[in-house]
């Protein structure tokens, strides 16, 4: 006897099509164009962020940096959705989300200028680092939700990554958990189409990446990650599952990395003008201003201030973090432990160097 | 008091710092229903529940990321690894992650958890059960490596690593889980982390070592001392960070070391030893550092076991070579 003992299918929302028009209608929380304004904003504050970032790279002022062009739909979508309370887990494309959740654009240009202050978010304590070392955070945060199970807390996790790390074992083994526990946490994939250089159809052969939740037990869907109201959308449930005890999600938000893959990266080597001059007539920005604009909120005088403040407000953040004093030689051992241990403290001393010179002409100091 | 086995004094501590302190969890494969492949959890499911007491699915990494993210949240947990030559895969975890959690966020967070897996080799069991990875995990920023000796020492230490505010990976010599009893006293009283104990005083020479080893180390004293010389033996303890001064301040009066590891001699911990001991010893120093430890070669299989490991006898020449020494 042969039967079929199990059946799936991916579902794909989009709700705002690549020319800014509604494919139906939309839910709730954005019939209300003004509401989507404000996502707006942030998204052109990103792109904004973004841009300076990497001028301040090529002109030796900040560290390698990797860009979020291209993804800010997905980075408002999560930011938006997200309370203050919950635990944020990314890795370095989700500076957009990080913004949003209250880490400063000063932290980040310190981050990105290699000085670990820029991980102290003064905003959102329980937001987790940026991870650079790919998928480990997926285990991360299955401890994290679990842990806040165990408080009994309402709290949810979002673990952002991207679609190389779902080729990963902790990405495998992080959502294996949280399916085997129900837990209070969010896998949201970013498939922006390139992990550096290796393109989405040589990273799996599985026809969406939102499909390998279902190995775990997961719910899932697959998103249009350039549409701001698909993403909320999708999170928005997922967060209302994570919540109510109903366990993790998976969210494939698919998108498209505008950018290299960081300052280090030349993208030219390995796809073509046109492939990325096709993902440009998909972009979130102008297709949510296409929207705007056709439901009357929004209009060139608008923009123009926008675009204003926006300018203002980096250049507010790259003087704060160029008048940021260096971090000291000690700095290396300062957070190492709680306590010093002893046996650190002449590598300590040694780090610091010899003790300055009192000040004063030799010749005439007391001896 | 009681006459306990060391897996027994796991037992003991681990079961009174879940009492202790509801922020603590048991994790790892098979510690639930089973108590662990050693027993070592066994019967912790029955008084604190599955959901502190948590068996896990199989993947080594994730156990060591689970720890780590519960950690971060506030829940101390206690992550257990079946054999040392698994513990490899959570090197990562350890090293980029738990490590640095307090350093990259400058204090903002933390990362109190512990990683327990057996250590060392001499019970003939199957591959990749047998190994001694301490100096890995020694050379990592911002954990403690903790290696307790005896039933005693595993229960004092083991409180003291739960209740340490960062990472520690604490490894439990295999072949001494039930080698031996001792009495153990469970009345919550940690010793000291980072620190040497002194577990016989001699003159003529300095035997340092830690885990398993301390057994042979402490046979090979004995023997000596039937020839008349009196070996003194340090118990490393922690690893990371070790206790230099105290081994420095033995070496300063027999004026000779021995330092003995199970583990290969290359890059191992033994060799740090020996590389501080002339650093900061020279003058003290009457005949080169000796190192006695297992080779350069994969832990063999059991058959081979016993010609690999350091033997009381070895030990026992290397310090008889180091109290002969004429330049």
């Amino acid at each position: 006897m042969e039967k079929a003992v199990a059946r799936f299918e991916i579902r794909y929302t989009q709700f705002l099509d690549e020319h800014g028009k509604a494919t139906g209608e939309f839910p709730d929380h954005s019939k209300n164009p003004d509401e989507l304004v404000d996502l707006y904003r942030w998204m052109v504050l990103m792109r904004t962020y973004d841009a300076k970032a990497i001028a301040l790279q090529r002109t030796g002022q900040l560290g390698t940096y990797a860009p979020i062009l291209g993804q800010e739909a997905i980075e408002a979508g999560v930011g938006s959705t997200m309370h203050s309370d919950d635990v944020f887990l990314m890795t370095y494309r989700e500076q957009g989300v990080q913004l949003m959740r209250g880490v400063t654009m000063t932290e980040l240009f310190l981050y990105w200028s290699g000085d670990e202050r820029g991980s102290d978010y003064q905003g959102p304590r329980r937001d987790f680092p940026i991870c650079i070392t790919i998928a480990a955070h997926c285990t991360h945060a299955a401890g994290a939700a679990y842990a806040i199970k165990l408080k009994g807390e309402k709290r949810a996790v979002v673990c952002a990554l991207g679609d190389g790390a779902t080729s990963k074992g902790d990405f495998y083994e992080g959502m294996n958990a949280a399916g085997a526990w129900k837990l209070p946490v969010i896998f949201l994939v970013t498939n922006n189409q390139w992990a550096i250089s290796v393109p989405r159809s040589v990273q799996s052969a599985a026809e969406t990446l939102a499909q390998k939740a279902i190995a775990a037990g997961i719910p899932n869907e697959q998103v249009d990650g350039n549409d701001i109201v698909a993403v909320r959308d999708a999170m928005k449930r997922a967060l209302e599952r994570a919540r109510s005890g109903e366990g993790p999600s998976l969210i494939e938000a698919l998108s498209y990395r505008l950018s290299d893959h960081t300052t280090a990266d030349d993208a030219s080597r390995y796809r073509s003008a046109d492939e990325v001059a096709e993902a440009w007539k998909r972009e979130p920005v102008l297709r949510l201003r296409n929207y705007l604009s056709a439901a009357g909120a929004w209009d060139r005088a608008r923009e123009e201030a926008l675009v204003r403040e926006c300018n203002e407000q980096v250049q507010a953040a790259v003087q704060a973090y160029l008048d940021t004093p260096p971090p000291r030689p000690a700095d290396m051992f300062e957070h190492l432990y709680e306590t010093l241990p002893p046996a650190l403290e002449s590598q300590r001393l040694e780090a610091l160097g010899p003790e300055p010179e009192p000040a004063g002409d030799k010749d005439t100091a007391v001896v | 008091m009681a006459e306990i086995t060391l897996v027994e004094a796991i037992n003991l501590a681990l079961s009174h710092e879940l009492q202790r302190d509801e922020s603590v969890v048991v994790l790892g494969q098979d510690v639930g229903r089973d108590g662990g492949v050693f027993r070592s959890t066994l019967g912790l499911v029955d008084k604190f529940g599955p959901e502190r007491v948590i068996d896990t699915p199989l993947a080594e990494g994730m156990i060591a990321g689970m720890a780590i993210g519960m950690a971060v949240e506030g829940i101390r947990a206690v992550a257990e690894i079946q054999f040392s030559g698994f513990a490899y895969t959570c090197i990562d975890q350890i090293l980029n992650h738990a490590g640095r959690m307090r350093y990259r966020t400058r204090g903002r967070m933390s990362c109190p958890m512990v990683l327990r897996t057996p250590c060392g080799g001499g019970i003939h069991a199957p591959e990749h059960h047998s190994e001694s990875p301490e100096a890995m995990f020694a050379h990592t920023p911002g954990i403690r490596v903790v290696y307790p000796s005896s039933p005693k020492s595993a229960y004092g230490l083991l409180l003291a690593a739960i209740r340490d505010p960062d990472p520690v990976v604490f490894l439990e010599p295999t072949r001494l889980y039930r080698l031996f009893k001792e009495d153990v006293t469970d009345d919550g009283a940690a010793l000291p982390l980072d620190t040497c104990f002194t577990l016989r005083e001699g003159t003529d020479v300095t035997l340092v070592t830690w885990g398993g080893m301390v057994h042979e180390t402490l046979q090979a004293a004995d023997t000596l001392a039937e020839e008349g010389y009196a070996a003194e033996v340090l118990d490393v303890a922690t690893l990371k960070p070790y206790d230099l001064e105290t081994i420095l301040a033995s070496v300063q009066r027999t004026g000779r070391c021995v330092v003995v590891s199970e583990a290969p001699k290359t890059a191992g911990f033994a060799s740090e030893i020996a590389a501080a001991v002339g650093e900061h010893g020279l003058l003290y120093l009457m005949a080169p550092v000796g190192r006695v430890t297992g080779y350069d070669s994969v832990m063999p299989l059991a058959r081979l076991e016993k010609q690999y490991m350091p033997s009381a006898e070895r030990i026992a020449d290397a310090a008889r070579l180091a109290i002969g020494w004429s330049g």
